[in-house]
């Protein structure tokens, strides 16, 4: 398929406008503004009108209008998708898109259908990263370098492989993830999301530095790779930070103060940024350093790679 | 696109617009204005002799150095102007204002009528008045907002029903009842996040709230030993044991040590 400007900044942009509702969300969060608008899929009774924008209304309508926008473009996208491409499993991965898009919606509203109860409402928090990361991925495919250039590939045969260590570095950050979700929807302590922030560290230094010192060469794996050594101290920071405002001197604060507010939300869309950059990395190690064959089977080292 | 793959999306769109609706359906169907349960009748209450009935009363204190008041920014809702203080503790001169005090134990198996007046519960200057709040279980709570912005009210109870409702400016009052005991039910408003409340759900007339003075009373009890219990949304609950004969007129005093 020949690359398509369009719809490759499409995706940008519906990739950039998700983000952005991610920050929305966390406002929402860090604010407790969750419940302001009593119901939904109207808005104190309204499915157009937009209500007066105060206190926590301001948060959680904005995030609402937000959201509606965030859904018509990946209604755009799927369609646009659809009937462009040739890869079949890039229509899929469209499809997909649209269907995350509707179950998160749908988890937005069970939320506060049901007062915010901490499962759902970090399944909200947990899936709006997934559909982050997809339509991360879906701008990745759509690039002129996915799709035009031949890429330059060399082979894994370390143990583990790269590609073994981006998806543990996925999985860890996930686990992170739904840790601090249930912390910031009351359904856990702090504790188990700040005890697994070292071994989140560890796995993604190894895997940023794997990728750095045995592959720097390949532009598409060493710029995921210093972004992700980046994004890490910054995340790291900003949950030392985090911890102080909300944990150590927020905890009998009347209202949410700004310090509290500022460094969550930061901390949240620096996540979102991590695990998104991750999964980038992920990609490109996948499409530049497939595993060996000599790796894939053991015994059969030294055998020529069979086509 | 082919037919089968419109259908599939088409499909995908109803089921996303039924949960839609089912969801949509289910918060209609809570009344907005209805007290909350529809109990089994209640049993006759246990006559008390008014001639032997006896009272308690007393100051609650707060002991050591009173907390500096946190400051409350109202500056998100222009329409709020309300006094800017925290009401957490208010230990004017070392009285505890806002104590819970009620009769926790030594009532045994006697019932009470429950009032047929309401509480009221008034939202003014985007504060809850009263801050804390005694009721019966069964009794209606009216709750009215006085602000010309709109509330939501929310309460987070533990073992009633939870809901929540918005109140536009010269709305009709709310009105709610609690079917289950439960002491300090938080009630906030996710609109503006300082304002918060407490609701005491007893099943006994037996309760008082402290005043600025720290001062409460607790009248028309029959003879016999109580446990009293006082409870401060922050420092938590004490008790003390108190035994009464007909026409008694105890002094039963509380301090709360600062944590």
């Amino acid at each position: 398929m020949p690359y398509n400007r369009a719809l490759h900044r499409f995706a940008m942009f519906t990739a950039g406008t998700t983000f952005c509702l991610l920050i929305a969300g966390a406002l929402v969060t860090s604010n407790d503004a969750g419940l302001s608008v009593p119901d939904w899929p109207t808005s104190f009774g309204s499915i157009y009108k937009i209500p007066h924008m105060v206190g926590g209304v301001r948060f959680e309508h904005t995030h609402r209008m937000i959201a509606e926008f965030v859904g018509l473009l990946t209604i755009i996208l799927a369609i646009w998708t659809w009937r462009v491409e040739t890869r079949r499993w890039m229509k899929a991965l469209a499809v997909g898109a649209l269907g995350t898009v509707i179950a998160q919606g749908v988890l937005g509203g069970l939320t506060v259908l049901f007062y915010l109860p901490p499962a759902i409402s970090s399944a909200h928090a947990a899936l709006a990263q997934t559909f982050f990361c997809i339509a991360v991925a879906i701008a990745v495919f759509t690039g002129l370098r996915w799709v035009e250039e031949v890429p330059e590939v060399e082979l894994d045969s370390r143990r583990p492989n790269l590609i073994t260590l981006t998806l543990f570095s996925i999985f860890v950050l996930y686990v992170q993830l739904i840790l601090g979700a249930m912390f910031r929807h009351h359904g856990m302590s702090w504790w188990p999301h700040v005890v697994n922030a070292p071994v989140v560290a560890l796995v993604l230094t190894w895997t940023a530095v794997r990728a750095l010192a045995v592959y720097a060469k390949i532009e598409a794996v060493r710029r995921p790779a210093i972004a992700l050594l980046g994004l890490l101290i910054t995340q790291l920071c900003l949950g030392f930070v985090a911890f102080l405002t909300r944990v150590a001197w927020g905890r009998d604060a009347v209202q949410p103060e700004l310090p509290m507010v500022l460094s969550t939300v930061a901390h949240v869309a620096v996540g979102a940024l991590l695990l998104a950059t991750a999964v980038v990395l992920a990609i490109q190690v996948w499409r530049h350093v497939p595993v060996s064959f000599a790796a894939r089977v053991p015994g059969r080292a030294g055998s020529p790679v069979a086509a | 696109m082919n037919k089968r793959t419109w259908i599939a999306l088409a499909g995908l769109l109803c089921l996303g617009l039924g949960m839609l609706a089912g969801c949509s359906k289910k918060e209609d169907a809570t009344p907005a204005a209805t007290p909350e349960a529809t109990q089994p009748a209640a049993p006759a209450a246990t006559p008390i002799d008014p001639a032997t009935v006896a009272s308690v009363s007393g100051t609650v204190k707060l002991d050591g150095a009173v907390p500096k008041v946190a400051k409350i920014d109202m500056s998100q809702d222009a329409a709020c102007k309300g006094t800017n203080t925290a009401e957490t503790i208010v230990a004017d001169g070392g009285n505890m204002a806002n104590v819970f005090v009620y009769v926790k134990d030594g009532l045994g198996t006697r019932t009470f009528d429950v009032p047929t007046a309401a509480v009221t519960i008034d939202q003014q200057g985007c504060k809850y008045h009263p801050h804390v709040l005694g009721v019966m279980t069964g009794q209606n709570i009216e709750i009215k907002n006085d602000d010309p912005t709109t509330h939501n009210i929310h309460p987070t109870p533990a073992d009633n029903r939870e809901w929540n409702e918005s109140q536009p400016p010269q709305a009709a009052p709310i009105t709610k009842s609690f079917a289950r005991e439960e002491i300090m039910l938080p009630v906030k408003c996710n609109q503006h996040p300082w304002m918060r409340m407490y609701i005491n759900v007893v099943k006994s007339p037996f309760y008082a709230v402290t005043g600025p003075d720290g001062k409460y009373t607790i009248a028309g009890l029959p003879p016999g030993t109580y446990t009293i219990a006082f409870v401060q949304e922050k420092l938590g609950e004490q008790t003390q044991q108190v035994t009464l004969a007909a026409k008694d007129s105890k002094t039963v005093d509380q301090s709360f040590k600062q944590q």
